[in-house]
């Protein structure tokens, strides 16, 4: 066994579970204040990153407009989308809603795939390129920096939802809507900023995972192991899409590693069972089944 | 008809504007109409109570005021003002507070959290502030808001279960918690549905004690919907009764009680007189009603 090798394909996975948890940590966001099922969480991510595209390779902004612009962006297509899609379907079955979002999906993708073409584009390296030694171990520039980039944000969302109004708000409007509105709290208008905080934070993810491995339209796929993250953790709990966002990192980098390539969507999914056979709520999910 | 009169004597016409007026409320789902042409009024200072059987529209008639349902016609002034159109949490900003019949607290969290989200709608803060904390003025407010805090915790007697998680209280502490809540909100108007549904008899008199010193020292004006006839009885100044969507009589408790539409209301048709003099007869009558309800 080398103990090196192993070190060093398990920093590489919990770097790349980094990435994974953030955008978990969006899709949790909408559905711990809406109960929605957001299967759209890929496509949203890919907009995000196709906005970062526009603005700093085809506009050639600096980075400190273009970042923000595609971040502000994504996050007006959340609130477009909770306004036209999602409101009008409040009190409707949720297999309905999430069945928009399905839609929503691929509705995203023909979008892209009409303005910017179906072609696999790259981003503008941004990032430093110096590698990162730990130890022995050698990590690749861009999934350090992607990870560190993501740790923080998710730190930044956790410390401002924890203090800010908005945020107890939307921890109060989760737990019981009839006790929010009773309190004054503007129920509606907190669905709408968890939607537009979520767009947000998927747009920062689809940026970094976008410099990583490049963009195209089929950059959504990166949802699905998204789901399997939130689905591990549990669909409402923040800490779950943190750990399950680390734990499914390491095991598709270690299965990658040690099987192949082509065994990782199996072991992940292999988890993914497994988790659902002795916790079908998820790790640290509600005790509650949603059935769709 | 008699007992009307009586009302808008001692209520209408003498007194000042009431706090809050409830005009021809009309609430129809579908073809199905759970109020019709409600109106009364609730002065200030006042215990008032609605009372029914069950379906009678007592809830639909809360959820109404507080903005919930939108009325099919009518409407509903607070403080002189129409808020028929105003959203469910500006009315809360507004001064009303209320508690639900099926308890809505926010599970996960501990009972100083319920109470400090009761201030929630009367914070003013941003992001900054909230990481930040700066400034005088918002640190008098965070130890005014504190004082508050206590004084509710002292009053409703939940000093002992001020960190513990709501999910796992008693029911009755969970109602009194709900309680605590609303008054943070520092309402003008607390309006309670149903505040001893399922209490035994030591936590129903403790509650009884609570809605009075609620009005005494915090001058907060009462609406509550209730079925135990008794507390109803003894607590409010003013009665309205309601039975299939309708109002059927409102007045004192001793007037609405006489009223033999009431009795009908509650018991069924039968022989009025008879039950009328049981009622009068005093205290033994109250189990007669409170067991039909």
């Amino acid at each position: 066994m080398d103990w090196a090798y192993l070190f060093e394909i398990s920093l590489t996975g919990i770097a790349g579970g980094g990435l994974y948890a953030l955008a978990a940590l969006a899709f949790v966001m909408v559905y711990k204040a809406t109960r929605v099922v957001n299967i759209a969480i890929g496509e949203l991510l890919m907009v995000g990153a196709y906005l970062f595209f526009t603005f700093a390779s085809m506009f050639a902004l600096p980075l400190w407009i273009a970042i923000p612009a595609a971040v502000i962006g994504t996050g007006l297509l959340g609130a477009l989308i909770e306004r036209t899609m999602i409101r009008p379907l409040l009190g409707e079955p949720p297999i309905s809603v999430f069945m928009v979002t399905v839609g929503l999906a691929s509705v995203l993708v023909g979008l892209v795939e009409m303005i910017w073409t179906a072609d696999q584009r790259r981003l503008i390296d941004f990032m430093p390129t110096r590698p990162i030694v730990i130890g022995d171990a050698f990590l690749a520039p861009k999934v350090a920096w992607g990870a560190v980039v993501a740790v923080v944000f998710i730190a930044a969302v956790l410390l401002v939802f924890r203090f800010w109004r908005g945020g107890v708000a939307l921890r109060a409007t989760a737990s019981d809507q009839a006790a929010a509105y009773s309190v004054g709290i503007n129920v509606p208008r907190v669905f709408s900023l968890a939607w537009v905080v979520s767009a947000m934070i998927a747009a920062v993810s689809g940026i970094i995972v976008g410099s990583i491995g490049g963009i195209s339209s089929s950059m959504g796929v990166f949802g699905l192991s998204v789901l399997v993250v939130v689905i591990v953790g549990g669909l409402d709990s923040v800490l779950g899409a943190l750990v399950g966002g680390l734990l499914i990192g390491l095991i598709e980098a270690l299965a990658g590693a040690y099987l192949g390539g082509e065994y990782k969507l199996l072991a992940t999914f292999i988890v993914l069972v497994a988790v659902l056979l002795v916790r079908p709520y998820g790790l640290f999910g509600t005790h509650e089944i949603e059935r769709l | 008809m008699e007992t009307r009169q009586q009302a808008g004597g001692a209520q209408g016409d003498a007194s000042p504007d009431p706090l809050l007026q409830v005009d021809g409320v009309t609430l129809a789902f579908g073809g199905v109409k759970a109020l019709t042409g409600v109106s009364f009024g609730v002065q200030p200072g006042s215990i008032t109570a609605v009372i029914g059987p069950n379906g009678a529209g007592k809830t639909s008639l809360f959820n109404t005021i507080s903005g919930f349902y939108r009325p099919t016609a009518g409407q509903i002034r607070f403080q002189g003002e129409d808020i028929t159109g105003v959203p469910a949490p500006q009315r809360a900003r507004r001064g009303l507070g209320r508690s639900f019949q099926n308890i809505a607290l926010f599970r996960g969290m501990t009972v100083l959290d319920n109470i400090k989200l009761g201030r929630h709608a009367h914070l003013r803060s941003n992001v900054l502030d909230a990481l930040f904390y700066l400034g005088r003025a918002r640190r008098e407010e965070a130890a005014l808001r504190a004082d508050i805090e206590e004084r509710i915790i002292d009053f409703l007697e939940i000093d002992h279960i001020r960190h513990a998680p709501v999910a796992a209280l008693p029911y009755g502490l969970q109602k009194r918690v709900e309680m605590a809540r609303a008054l943070a909100m520092q309402p003008k108007i607390l309006m309670l549905d149903e505040p001893v549904a399922g209490m035994n008899r030591e936590e129903t008199e403790d509650m009884a004690r609570f809605i009075l010193d609620v009005r005494e020292e915090w001058g907060v004006t009462v609406l509550m919907v209730e079925h135990d006839m008794g507390m109803v009885m003894d607590l409010s100044d003013y009665v309205v009764v309601l039975n299939f969507g309708q109002v059927i009589a409102q007045g004192t408790p001793a007037a609405v009680q006489a009223d033999p539409e009431v009795i009908r209301a509650y018991l069924g048709s039968g022989d009025v007189g008879d039950l009328r003099a049981r009622l009068h007869g005093g205290h033994a009558a109250a189990p007669v009603l409170q067991g039909a309800v």
